[in-house]
């Protein structure tokens, strides 16, 4: 099978005042389509900065990395954020909704960048509020929705665009126990359509549900397990 | 992203936060009334003195017995010699010249008018039919002097306005006989304007013919000679002509002073000129006060939204669309608190003119260019460069901005 993600030697480096700090050291990783993995490590392991760095929100100093058998990283800033439009989609643990837009303004967003006509626009936003069980609030704005629900509707808005790959970033860091599980659900229901998922968590019990352990420590790959 | 998605996309941002955009509007709207309220003063103020000069008719020029000093000195006049008198001659010569267009002799006095008992003292000026359209005079009733011989002492009069009112009060006053010192005079119109002229408040005014004038007061010259000339341009000739004529007339002295409007109008240029300079100081002030508020509002407003710019870029966006979108926001509010600022800048100055109708306060058009112009150039560049700045960041440290 093709990896739909390769990386190969990716370093990044911030610079702290006079000091170089390695995020990211010498990561060689493959991942292919469909698969569900978790990455896991203390605070400060490089595991945001991987997750950004495949997103394309973040350049890595060095290394090569390819999405979809393309090489990404060297592409235009346009280029990238297109590839960011089409294949990406993101899940935050703040959610990362516009407070003014309502549900399906939010979901709709990405639809809007892409130029996407309004008609078909519509139809498709109704699909993933349907798909994502949030169809009777989209006339809501964030700040009338729970929190799960929030994240419901970013995981619409990551979805809406029929990307390859979800990134989620601690989705259920900013829930409760229930409406976290809920999430982890939601989001495995979409891997188990083929679209595949990245999940950075610490907390470990949500990490064992993926088939595909990463476990980072000092921006390098210390573990690398499957189910 | 289509352009129209952008500006919806804009368009409801705007709307998205309403108390934001609000204050925005209000800090542009202000801004930009403030200019124009302020420089209408000014130009108000300015189009006040021109229009009270004006009213004196810039054509004019006033012929006195005399030789001034401050004309100039020349050696073959002056030096003790006693000017002659102006008479009614040397007023009906001067119309012979063709850069003249009218003229009104003056002869001024006071005397006693009475009418049923009541009496008061009051300036007497004896002139012409021509004064009317000299002075740019309106009547209130009846007619002006009638067109007749300069020789010819006719007994009417017009009165002006105090002059009626104390009189007659209630009464009829055109038709009645009034009398001034010894002689009878039927009085034939009632001026409406007010103002002064040659020193004399026109309402405190009862003019005759001047011929009637000469007999009254006992004499055979003029106080004074207006003379309107044919154009503003032909002002200097006509001043030309009016000395020549005198000085034929008066065996080669040159024992005249001619005052044009435009030697009075040149001192009051400078006066002018330091207006406008203070209107210009005005506008410059206040445009750059309206420039900061705008760019503090905007920088505030796009400085706050570092998160939103970085999730368009997660979505997909590219830094050009971002400032697109920003671009548009900020033209969309600059547009409207600048025309708002408008509105109320009309407004403002609309009322100062409703209260102080003397003054006119009309907003000049390059302050309008300039407010309109600086609310859209600042409101834009200082939503730009912030937003430029933020797009420029990584998605990542734009995002982590809660």
């Amino acid at each position: 099978m093709v990896d739909i993600i390769q990386l190969s030697h990716i370093q990044r480096d911030f610079e702290v005042g006079d000091q170089t700090v390695h995020a990211l050291n010498d990561v060689c990783l493959g991942i292919s389509s469909g698969e569900y993995i978790s990455v896991m490590g203390p605070s400060g392991s490089g595991k945001s900065t991987l997750l950004n760095l495949i997103g394309l929100l973040d350049r890595p100093t060095s290394g090569d990395y390819f999405l979809n058998g393309k090489r990404v990283s060297t592409l235009s800033e346009r280029e990238q954020a297109r590839v960011r439009n089409r294949s990406i989609g993101f899940v935050f643990q703040t959610f990362h909704l516009l407070a003014r837009l309502t549900a399906f303004d939010n979901i709709e967003l990405p639809l809007v960048l892409a130029g996407v006509r309004p008609v078909e626009r519509k139809s498709r936003v109704r699909e993933v509020l349907q798909a994502t069980n949030m169809s009777e609030r989209a006339c809501h704005k964030p700040q009338q929705l729970s929190g799960g629900e929030r994240q419901r509707v970013a995981i619409a808005r990551a979805t809406i665009m029929q990307p390859s790959v979800i990134l989620a970033d601690e989705p259920t860091g900013n829930l409760d126990r229930r409406s976290g599980l809920d999430i982890v659900t939601l989001l495995e229901s979409l891997n188990t359509k083929g679209i595949t998922l990245i999940l950075v968590t610490h907390d470990t019990e949500l990490g064992k549900r993926a088939r595909r352990h990463i476990v980072m420590v000092d921006g390098g790959i210390k573990l690398d397990t499957r189910k | 992203m289509s352009y129209g998605s952008t500006f919806m996309f804009a368009y409801r941002a705007l709307l998205g936060f309403r108390t934001r955009t609000a204050f925005m509007l209000l800090a542009m709207a202000i801004g930009v009334a403030a200019v124009m309220v302020l420089t209408s003063l000014g130009e108000g103020a300015r189009r006040y003195v021109i229009g009270e000069f004006a009213s004196l008719g810039t054509n004019l020029l006033i012929v006195l017995p005399g030789r001034s000093e401050t004309a100039g000195f020349s050696p073959t006049s002056g030096l003790g010699t006693i000017p002659r008198d102006l008479t009614l001659e040397d007023a009906e010569a001067l119309l012979r010249n063709r850069s003249v267009r009218r003229i009104a002799p003056i002869n001024v006095g006071t005397t006693a008018a009475k009418w049923q008992g009541k009496e008061r003292e009051a300036t007497v000026i004896g002139s012409n039919a021509d004064l009317l359209e000299v002075r740019h005079w309106e009547m209130a009733s009846g007619r002006f002097l009638p067109r007749m011989e300069l020789t010819q002492a006719t007994p009417v009069c017009v009165i002006g306005q105090n002059i009626r009112r104390e009189l007659f009060r209630a009464n009829k006053a055109l038709g009645e006989w009034l009398r001034l010192g010894e002689r009878r005079f039927r009085i034939i119109g009632v001026i409406a304007s007010e103002g002064r002229s040659i020193g004399v408040d026109v309402q405190e005014t009862i003019i005759i013919p001047v011929a009637s004038a000469q007999a009254l007061f006992n004499t055979p010259s003029l106080f004074r000679i207006l003379v309107e000339a044919r154009s503003r341009a032909t002002v200097q000739t006509a001043k030309r002509d009016v000395i020549d004529t005198i000085k034929r007339r008066h065996q080669g002295e040159e024992d005249v002073t001619v005052i044009t409007q435009d030697s009075i109008l040149k001192t009051f240029d400078r006066i002018l000129r330091a207006l406008t300079l203070a209107l210009a100081g005005i506008a410059a002030v206040s445009l750059a006060v309206a420039g900061i508020l705008i760019m503090n509002v905007m920088l505030v407003a796009v400085s706050q939204r570092t998160a939103e710019i970085g999730l368009l870029k997660a979505l997909g966006a590219a830094r050009r669309r971002i400032l697109l979108v920003f671009l548009t926001e900020a033209s969309i509010l600059s547009l409207m608190g600048a025309l708002i600022g408008l509105a109320i800048g009309q407004l403002g100055s609309w009322l100062i003119r409703a209260r102080f109708p003397d003054l006119p306060a009309y907003i000049p058009y390059w302050a309008v260019l300039g407010a309109m112009g600086i609310a859209v150039l600042t409101g834009v560049l200082f939503s730009i460069l912030p937003a430029n700045k933020a797009a420029g960041k990584d998605p990542v440290q734009a995002l982590s901005r809660r």
